[in-house]
């Protein structure tokens, strides 16, 4: 293994560590969506989806 | 009396928003322009990895330590440009591989990183929907990521790689869609760190995107 991946490894872990307080108030504090809330990110999303596989074909 | 001061309170509130959000827009565009010159920059000077991957992590380290202390001042300012500026610089290896096996791909993920961007911006602003229920799911999602990355830095299986850009480009959607509508909403009211979270997933989309349009290219 070279170092850059060794580098890469710590990167990440740090990263993740980083992250962690955010994501534990994130999840504690958010407040809950409603079903119709969750479709109005599930339609972008899948629109997002379908682009990049007509990207996917352009290439 | 309480009517005009609940109306001119209302007034006020939109004519921020509106401030923020055009002061994001122009920090945004400019800093986009900045990283494209120091990405440019790095690919002429075929820079390496080990170089690259240092001004990622200063850039990091940037937006980690310097940024929350200057976000409220003008000193925001230079950080910002410096943070994406570094972050830029450190694309250079990853697009002259990309640019010497099929230089459309970079083309491409570069105007289909832009039309996600476009269409997830309008969409948050012509709906103005509240997605700030997304944040617990978005950042668990980028801890499972980190996690996914980490594990297939030992493991190399290609396929987990692909996995982990489309989980990065799913997450870094819905990332837009939450700091937009944190801007309309009053949940974001600085217009650095709302640059700064917004060119974060410009970037992470960009070269997600430029992986996958890379791992199914005949090239």
């Amino acid at each position: 293994m070279d170092w850059l991946k060794i580098a890469s490894g710590i990167f990440l872990v740090a990263m993740f560590f980083m992250i962690l307080p955010s994501a534990k108030k994130m999840v504690q504090n958010s407040p809950k969506g409603s079903s119709s809330d969750w479709m109005g990110y599930i339609l972008p999303m899948a629109a997002v989806v379908l682009f990049i596989v007509l990207l996917i074909a352009l290439v | 009396m309480q009517m005009n001061t609940a109306v001119t309170r209302s007034h006020e509130t939109i004519l921020q928003t509106n401030k923020l959000i055009r002061n994001t827009y122009t920090l945004l565009s400019m800093t986009l322009i900045f990283a494209g010159v120091t990405a440019a920059a790095s690919v002429m000077m075929q820079v390496g990895h080990g170089f690259a991957f240092g001004a990622t992590l200063v850039g990091i380290g940037l937006l980690w330590f310097a940024l929350p202390r200057t976000q409220n001042s003008a000193a925001g300012i230079p950080v910002i440009f410096g943070i994406t500026g570094l972050l830029g610089f450190g694309l250079g290896p990853m697009l002259s591989y990309y640019l010497s096996i099929n230089p459309s791909i970079v083309m491409l993920a570069m105007g289909g990183t832009g039309a996600i961007f476009l269409g997830l911006s309008g969409y948050a602003l012509t709906t103005r929907k509240d997605f700030s229920f997304l944040g617990g799911f978005i950042f668990v999602g980028m801890l499972v990521a980190i996690g996914a990355m980490l594990l297939n830095l030992f493991l190399g299986i290609p396929a987990l790689a692909l996995a982990v850009s489309a989980a990065v480009i799913m997450i870094m959607s819905g990332f837009i869609l939450f700091q937009t509508s944190a801007m309309i909403n009053g949940g974001e009211t600085n217009y650095i760190s709302a640059t700064a979270g917004l060119f974060l997933s410009i970037l992470n989309i960009f070269t997600s995107l430029l992986h996958i349009l890379g791992a199914f290219s005949d090239d």
